[in-house]
């Protein structure tokens, strides 16, 4: 549909901090080497005296985000998430999350529609490892409506948060006039009666489409989109999940330890519900178009639809 | 304080780093030991601080990256008055407050530390604070030279020389063993002082038993303009209890209940010598 509005969350993310600069003074935004590609270049370019190229160090970029955030400063560090979330983990656990710093961490390039880069840049880890943190935030924005409001939420939020944003441009699907957003708490996107179907990030669009060709076959979908992986809104899905009986899930990311397994948490041990997880099957991914990897991996409208046919 | 009374401080510090590591029966006292007169000259002479109110704006911040020598920061941080010596015997036991390495969350601490090679790194970040916002308080940071064979290490001096950090030092205690044995045979940082000085550092290489030297070098820090210093002390391990002294097996041990009462009777004795002098 060429009529609908894309844009990367990555560019949201850029445009965010820029926006809210002056609003927050203590904002300083960290990268390595990546402006131009995490889009913290905007930023750069209108604060280049509050943006501090670490060089291609990323493990001393999350340190140095501490040290800065222990004298009141409120630091985003930005990489590609499978640096920021892999590379930096242990510094991430210790340095930020283990003192409690209030840290925001950019990441940038997520998942498999990094494209053609490959699987050495496809991070499908990140929420997974973030997760683990005791006391992390970690979200996963849908489009650049909610890209944008994670940052001031992020902001507005003491204590360490991780943003996953993706490379590729994606659909706004969040421009309604009462739309709102609060840390932990998910959106209810389609109401339906026969599966609940939770998605996060860029497959949240992908879970839409899907629900309409479930529609057309008399297949009612309730979709929801968690922004907030951790924490996650229980109370949402398991209402949900009473409802449908069945719980799908989806994510631009391994089906081991992020959106699918946060979920899984949730309803085994208060609502014990069968659920299938779509996502990177255990694999890594490889070159391609964002678009093309998506299709092969079922991670589109079609092959969203498919599993959930196949499910229910 | 003059040399004699820091001395005498030091050997105060160094009881209460083996009487919390024998209370704990387990601590790192050899690199505790090593670095207790660089302890003691940073907590008593060196720094802006305020045991009493630890969270003032301006004080100057320490990072103990080589966070394994809790016991040495805790002593040093309890005889200038942030909490009482009493709680060093509670170092390491469940409740306490006194964790095995260093916690932001104790009063006077100002980073959770103990991964080798992430200290300097918030170290650095809180030098870069200061310079972003004009602030005028400095920042130090106490490595081991085993800990320098991390490779953040190299990111954080690489970042600091580019951006001219004046307002860090870098000290590193050079005591030559680690867990494995001496750090010129596991994997060897030498020389020392030239990586830094490639890194764009002001490098002063001292004894680090020697309040003399110590008071020069940190002086001389202060006044150096437009790079970062780093203090290479060359230092014995174990210093001060005889049968610890330059011993690797002192890296990470404990005392026992016969070897705590030699080691303090070793320090009592060091303790009777500064007296005399002084008389």
């Amino acid at each position: 549909m060429a009529d609908v509005k894309k844009i990367a969350t990555r560019e949201s993310y850029g445009n965010a901090l820029t926006e809210l600069a002056e609003e927050f003074p203590n904002l300083v935004v960290l990268d390595a080497d990546l402006a131009a590609a995490t889009k913290t270049g905007i930023f750069k370019k209108a604060y280049p005296d509050r943006h501090i190229d670490c060089g291609i160090a990323e493990c001393n970029m999350m340190g140095i985000a501490a040290g800065l955030a222990t004298t009141g400063m409120i630091p985003f560090v930005s990489s590609f998430a499978m640096f920021a979330a892999g590379r930096a983990y242990e510094q991430v656990r210790n340095s930020v999350g283990y003192p409690e710093l209030n840290v925001k961490i950019g990441a940038t390039h997520a998942g498999i529609t990094v494209g053609e880069d490959g699987a050495t840049h496809q991070c499908n880890e990140d929420l997974a490892l973030m997760r683990t943190i005791p006391g992390m935030v970690v979200m996963c924005p849908s489009d650049d409506i909610e890209a944008k409001a994670a940052v001031r939420a992020a902001i507005e939020h003491d204590g360490p948060v991780y943003i996953r944003f993706g490379r590729a441009a994606v659909p706004v699907i969040n421009d309604k006039p009462d739309y709102k957003f609060e840390i932990g708490k998910g959106t209810i996107i389609r109401e339906g009666k026969d599966v609940t179907i939770v998605a996060t990030g860029i497959c949240v669009d992908s879970a839409i489409g899907a629900a309409e060709k479930l529609a057309a076959d008399g297949i009612d979908a309730e979709v929801i989109n968690i922004c907030t992986i951790k924490p996650l809104d229980e109370d949402l899905i398991i209402a949900s999940a009473k409802k449908t009986g069945k719980v799908v899930t989806v994510e631009e990311h391994s089906v081991i330890g992020g959106l699918g397994s946060a979920v899984c948490d949730c309803l085994s041990a208060k609502l014990p519900t069968v659920v299938k997880k779509i996502g990177m099957q255990d694999m890594f991914g490889e070159s391609g178009s964002a678009g093309a990897l998506v299709a092969k991996y079922g991670l589109d409208a079609e092959g969203v639809y498919q599993s959930v046919k196949a499910f229910v | 304080m003059n040399k004699l009374e820091l001395q005498k401080c030091a050997n105060e510090v160094r009881k209460g780093i083996v009487t919390a590591v024998h209370s704990a029966k387990a601590g790192h006292p050899g690199g505790s030991l090593s670095a207790a007169d660089i302890f003691t000259y940073l907590y008593f002479e060196e720094m802006n601080i305020d045991p009493k109110n630890p969270d003032k704006e301006d004080r100057d911040r320490f990072v103990l990256s080589k966070g394994h020598t809790a016991p040495g920061l805790y002593s040093a941080m309890a005889n200038r008055g942030y909490f009482p010596v009493e709680d060093l015997t509670t170092l390491r036991k469940l409740g306490s407050y006194l964790q095995g390495h260093p916690s932001i969350h104790i009063p006077g601490v100002d980073m959770s530390s103990g991964s080798l090679g992430q200290g300097i790194s918030a170290a650095v970040g809180m030098a870069l604070s200061a310079k972003l916002r004009g602030c005028d308080y400095r920042t130090y940071t106490l490595l081991g030279d085993g800990e320098i064979q991390e490779g953040q290490v190299w990111e954080a001096a690489m970042f600091a020389g580019h951006r001219k950090l004046d307002n860090l030092v870098v000290i590193v205690d050079n005591n030559g063993l680690q867990i494995d044995g001496s750090v010129a045979d596991v994997c060897s940082p030498y020389p020392i002082d030239k990586k830094f000085e490639a890194f764009n550092f002001h490098v002063i290489n001292i004894d680090g038993h020697d309040f003399d030297a110590i008071k020069a070098a940190f002086d001389e820090a202060k006044a150096t303009k437009g790079q970062p210093t780093a203090i290479i002390c060359k230092t014995v391990k174990g210093k001060g209890v005889s049968f610890m002294e330059n011993n690797v097996s002192w890296h990470g041990t404990a005392p026992n209940d016969e070897q705590y009462a030699q080691a303090m009777a070793d320090l009592e004795k060091i303790g009777a010598e500064l007296e005399k002098a002084g008389e």
